[in-house]
Parts: C-alpha cells; sequence; structure tokens
C-alpha cells in the first residue's frame, strides 16, 4: 500500500487519558488493572476502568447520544489536541471528504441492559431508552461524526477484539479509491454486563491480574479504551505512518483460535506484504496477548512462524486490560508511541514466564530505536488483522 | 480518481415474498404483484453439525444468500472475502442475554455469548467453507447495506479479487422490537469480481453523493419493504439487475449522503 499518513492520535484507557499519562504510565511499567469495582458486580476478575466516564458529559445538542460508551468517546475525543486536529483537516478537505471508521464490540450495549432491568410490569422497555443512539453498533460512529461536524462516509466495523485494526485498512483503501480525503479511525468499547459475564461464563476471565506469556496465566482482564487516529492523504507534520494492512479469518472455530494460528500467520504475512517488508524490519511486535492459555499459545506459534523468536515482544494488555473492540486502535497508538520514543514497552504482570511459550517477551522495558511496529489483533468468529507502522514513510 | 466499478457475477435473495433471486425475478421486473409472506429460513446444511444446532436467524439468513449468490457465481467460497452488513446482528440472542443480565443472579449462556458477536454469521461462513480469506463485519444502523456497498466495491478495487457482500436484517423479539420495529427477515447478497467475466450479468459504477432520498419503486408493496428494513435498501439495485437495462438508480445510505449507482447489464450471447 501507499504508506498512509498519521497526523494526530490519542487514547484514554485504565492508564489515563491522553498519550502523555499513557507513556507515563508504560515508563513506569504500571498496569491500570484493578479487581473490578464497576457497578459492584460480584465477579472474580480485574478489570481496565477507565477514570471519569460517568462525569463525563455529552454536548447538550446530543444528548440523545448519551450512554457509557458515547462518554468514554467523547472524553477520549478531548485529549492530545484531537478536536482541533480534526478541524484543520474538515477545513482543509471539506466536511464531506472526511470520513468516520470505527471500531467497537458492544457499542451502548449497557444501556439496553440496565433498560431489561427497568422494564414496565407490562415487560415493555422503558419510555426514555432510545435504541438507535445508545445500542445500535453503529452509534459511536454516529456520535463521533456528528461531535466532529462530518458529514463524510460512516460506518463501524465490528469483528469482535479485531475491529479498530481493521478500521485502518477500511480508510486506506476508501482514501486509495479517492472516495474521501481523511479518515477519524479508531475504536472505542465501554465496560457492560454482557462482555463482563459472557467471557466470565467462557471460563476466560482470569481470578488475578491478567499474565500474558505467563506460566500461571488463567485468562483475561477486560478494559474499556477510546483510541482514534487520524489519517490523511498528505500531512506536513505527522505522527507517523500506517505502512501495511493484513486481514484474514481462522475458518475455524467461533471462539477458539486456530491451535497453530493459520490465520494469525496469513494476516501478518499479509502485513508485511502489504508494507513491502521482510520479517527482519520489523523492531517490535504489540501481541494480541490476551492471556487466555490458548490464545497465548497459538499466536506465539504463529509469530514465531513468521517472525522466529528473536524479535521482541510484548503484550500491553497486562497495562490496559483488553479493550476489545477497542484493542487494535488502542495498541496502534501504543505503537506510534513506542517508535517516537524507543520504548518497547514491558509485558506486565508474568512472574513466571511459560517455558512452553518461545517468542522474545519481553518483561522489562527495553529502550532502542524502534522504526517499525507490527501490531497484531484477533478476535471471535475467527477474524485476524495486523498492522505494521512506521516513523518515516 | 477512477471510477468505483465492480461487476456482478452471482446474486442471491431472501426475503417476505421473495424466497430466492430467480423466484423474485418477475416481481423484480413489476410483472407479478409482491405478496408479503413471511420469510422462511433453511437450515444452514453447509455448517458442521455442532454449529448447525448454535445457528441462529441472523447466520441462517446470511449463509442462505450466500450460498444462493456463490452457486450463481460458480466460484470456490474457500478463497472468497467477504463483508457482512447488518444492522443488528443476532437479534434473539441479543435479547436472551439482556433478559439473562437483568435477573438478580445473571445465568449467561457461554454459546448465546460467542455468537453474540456482530461478526457471528462471518465467523460461521468461513468456518462452513473453510476460508480465510479476509472478511469485514459492519453496521450503519439504517445505512448498512450502503456501507456494505462501498466496503466490498472498495476491497475489490484494493485487492483485484473477488468479494461477496452479505447484507442482512432480522427483527428483535419483544420489547426491543417496539424501539426497533423491523418486520420480518430480509438478506441479499452480491458476488462482485474487478473485471467481466463470461459469468458477469452486470456492471455497477458507484458514486457518493446524489439524490436523497432514493426515489420509491413502483410496487408499493416491495416499496414499503425498503423502507422497512435496513438491508432492504438494496431493493432499487435489485430492480434494476432483474429489469435488465441501463440505469442509475439511487440508494438511500445515510441521512446526508446517498449513494448512486449506474447498472449496465452484460449483454447476454444468446
Amino acid at each position: 500500500m501507499t504508506p498512509l499518513a498519521i497526523s494526530a492520535c490519542t487514547l484514554t484507557t485504565a492508564l489515563g487519558a491522553g498519550r502523555t499519562a499513557t507513556l507515563e504510565a508504560l515508563q513506569a511499567q504500571r498496569s491500570g488493572l484493578a479487581p473490578v469495582a464497576f457497578m459492584d458486580l460480584p465477579l472474580p476478575t480485574w478489570v481496565g476502568e477507565v477514570a471519569g466516564v460517568d462525569a463525563t458529559a455529552l454536548p447538550s445538542s446530543l444528548a440523545e447520544f448519551d450512554c457509557r460508551n458515547n462518554r468514554l468517546a467523547w472524553l477520549g475525543l478531548q485529549q492530545d489536541g484531537f478536536l482541533d486536529a480534526v478541524a484543520v483537516a474538515r477545513a482543509r478537505w471539506g466536511t464531506g471528504r472526511v470520513a468516520v471508521f470505527l471500531g467497537t464490540s458492544t457499542s451502548g450495549l449497557l444501556q439496553t441492559e440496565l433498560a431489561y432491568r427497568r422494564r414496565t410490569p407490562q415487560g415493555a422497555l422503558p419510555a426514555d431508552f432510545l435504541y438507535g443512539p445508545t445500542q445500535n453498533t453503529y452509534s459511536v460512529a454516529a456520535f463521533v461524526a456528528q461531535a466532529l461536524q462530518l458529514q463524510g462516509p460512516s460506518w463501524v466495523v465490528s469483528t469482535a477484539c479485531s475491529s479498530s485494526a481493521k478500521v485502518f485498512g477500511t480508510a486506506a483503501r476508501m482514501i486509495e479509491a479517492g472516495l474521501i480525503d481523511a479518515a477519524v479511525v479508531g475504536g472505542v468499547d465501554s465496560l457492560c454486563l454482557t462482555t463482563l459475564y459472557g467471557f466470565n461464563s467462557l471460563e476466560l476471565l482470569s481470578d488475578e491480574i491478567c499474565r500474558p506469556w505467563g506460566g500461571a496465566r488463567k485468562g483475561l482482564s477486560i478494559g474499556e479504551a477510546a483510541a482514534f487516529a487520524l489519517v490523511e492523504r498528505e500531512a506536513g507534520t505527522p505522527q507517523g505512518w500506517l505502512l501495511g494492512v493484513g486481514e484474514s479469518n481462522d475458518g475455524y472455530h467461533m471462539s477458539t483460535p486456530h491451535p497453530e494460528g493459520l490465520g494469525a500467520i496469513a494476516a501478518m504475512r499479509s502485513a508485511l506484504a502489504d508494507a513491502n517488508l521482510q520479517p527482519a524490519d520489523i523492531d517490535y511486535i504489540n501481541l494480541h496477548g490476551t492471556a487466555t492459555p490458548s490464545n497465548d499459545a497459538a499466536e506465539d506459534n504463529a509469530v514465531s512462524s513468521v517472525f522466529g523468536t528473536g524479535t521482541p515482544g510484548s503484550s500491553t494488555k497486562g497495562a490496559t486490560g483488553h479493550t476489545l473492540g477497542a484493542a487494535g486502535g488502542v495498541e496502534a497508538v501504543i505503537a506510534l508511541l513506542a517508535i517516537q520514543h524507543g520504548l518497547m514497552p514491558a509485558g506486565l504482570n508474568v512472574e513466571e514466564r511459560d517455558l512452553a511459550l518461545k517468542l522474545n517477551y519481553l518483561q522489562r522495558n527495553q529502550h532502542a530505536s524502534v522504526r517499525r511496529v507490527l501490531s497484531n489483533s484477533f478476535g471471535f468468529g475467527g477474524s485476524n488483522a495486523s498492522l505494521v507502522f512506521g516513523g518515516v514513510a | 480518481m477512477t471510477d468505483l466499478r465492480v461487476w456482478v457475477q452471482g446474486i442471491g435473495l431472501l426475503g417476505p415474498g421473495l424466497s430466492s433471486w430467480p423466484a423474485s425475478l418477475g416481481v423484480l421486473r413489476g410483472a407479478q404483484p409482491h405478496a408479503s409472506t413471511p420469510t422462511v429460513l433453511p437450515l444452514p446444511a453447509r455448517l458442521p453439525s455442532a454449529e448447525r444446532r448454535r445457528a441462529g436467524a441472523a447466520v441462517k439468513l446470511a449463509m442462505a444468500v450466500a450460498d444462493e449468490a456463490v452457486a450463481q457465481a460458480q466460484v470456490d467460497p474457500g478463497t472468497l472475502a467477504t463483508v457482512f452488513a447488518s444492522s443488528s446482528g443476532e437479534c434473539a440472542n441479543c435479547h436472551a442475554l439482556c433478559e439473562a443480565l437483568a435477573a438478580p443472579v445473571p445465568l449467561v449462556s457461554p454459546t448465546k455469548f460467542t455468537n453474540s458477536v456482530h461478526n457471528a454469521s462471518s465467523g460461521a461462513w468461513h468456518i462452513a467453507v473453510a476460508s480465510r480469506a479476509s472478511s469485514t463485519s459492519l453496521c450503519a444502523f439504517d445505512g448498512s447495506f450502503g456501507a456494505g456497498l462501498i466496503e466490498a466495491a472498495t476491497g475489490v478495487r484494493s485487492s483485484g479479487q473477488p468479494v461477496l457482500l452479505v447484507a442482512s436484517d432480522s427483527p428483535y423479539p419483544e420489547p426491543l422490537n417496539s424501539a426497533r420495529p423491523l418486520p420480518d427477515h430480509f438478506g441479499s447478497a452480491l458476488l462482485f469480481t474487478a473485471a467481466p467475466t463470461e459469468r458477469s450479468l452486470a456492471s455497477l459504477t458507484i458514486s457518493l453523493g446524489g439524490p436523497l432520498p432514493a426515489g420509491s419503486l413502483p410496487d408499493a408493496s416491495l416499496d414499503a419493504l425498503r423502507g422497512a428494513i435496513p438491508a432492504a435498501a438494496v431493493l432499487p439495485l435489485l430492480v434494476a439487475l432483474a429489469q435488465g437495462t441501463s440505469q442509475t438508480v439511487a440508494i438511500d445510505y445515510l441521512p446526508s449522503l446517498g449513494l448512486q449507482v449506474n447498472v449496465v447489464p452484460v449483454p447476454v450471447l444468446q
């Protein structure tokens, strides 16, 4: 692909709001995870809850979109001068030439879960429940497009935990096709009952803090996040570049990855080919690394098949939690931070690493020149996406 | 900027009074009135038995139209990239989960949770046809078909490879149905190629903008369907394809952004 300029980016996770808070936490090797406090749920698990979501008020003209997911989106949009960057792009390209492509898995579903608890004696949902602006999967893109006054194409990609990686590919194809000149991409996913109880029902939640690549890993810790990037046909001083996109499916199982990671291998090879790069050109791999026993084993297999075992890699989900549909966007911004600051962030909480896993998994921060990063995002339904980012085109 | 043009090589259709693409040609051409009989969802024979048992309405609907388009196009589904567009996904599942989560002690079915993802139909299809090709699942509320059409066409343009677009919607049970009323199941599938082949039916040249809203269809019952189910926004395009004449149709997408599709049939050599 033609390298795509990333002219602005931001992320808000359990590590804090914005890039500076994130970078400080990564440099300090600090996790944002804590035993669940959200809604006082009686689940034995840790979560990465974002501070200040409840206190975030949407612009009054967009009140119909009010739900936790859109509050998190609005909190995220206000960091790192992102609103100003979009305003510049809107003025430059025109409001109809800037698109919004976002990833989410559950959008504003919490609003519906709570509405079901307030059903009338006849079983009806409360009159204040608004389906389209809250629960519907598209809600977050509709909200963000209106909040940013953008009238280009918009949609949500919802492929579970690869969602907000895949939107980078959508934006690249749309710009290449000449339909748009710029796009706001990224992902927003917020804590809700369906994912917490659902992953619990699958016995995929750890009752301790999650330990990607740890020998004693027991599953994931769920997080929430909003991450955004502005990609443009051209930009004066880009934050970094999208160099390659690889997408594939496992075609194997709805919730378990292919044991040898064949779909993941296809996605990584396709991303490298798209970037016209060799495995040795990648300095750091941000792994999907959810900390379930089977996911990490399959990814270890897949990455070592493509890269061998020398390339440094880590999962940052020990710090942020698994932010599901926002994970690809979060880890894209972390990849750009790694490049900008020469920081390969440690995978946290490992304790004793799993000796059956072969990769060069970083348990301490490593400081070195990082020119190019590959970021993996894999999801239910067998959906895989790998992105390659670079400091120069 | 070059035109965004793709060729249609296969079509699948299933909705109220529209039991398949060939069975619907008379209605779409205006030779017969549309009769809105309820959609009947076939069992997805292609799925392994375990997955077939778990398949909900959304998966059955998507698989049925995908199967029809692939059969007509005579392509290998095992290497075929896909785009699945839907306003909502597996609606009965969503209701069951919300109901379970409203209980004092929530007990959630792991199978229902697994199949609650918006890309459940994509996952089931790629398992059924053992395909590792790329697949995207997307949503744009009432504009989901339009979004899928753009994503699929730009995917064809970018890769040079065929892409199967499946756009489908199923209704929610109550009480969600009152908040998001959809009268029935409706799905279509279009198999696009980058260049004409001997099996091509028509070329589509897609552009953003154009008249809003899409013009109404002459058959009032068909037009009501178009307005009632997001996935049925495809109907003006299917009518043009069925009529087999060159024409430009408007497709509803976003409130402030429509699509125009110039349909040019490939002459059939008799």
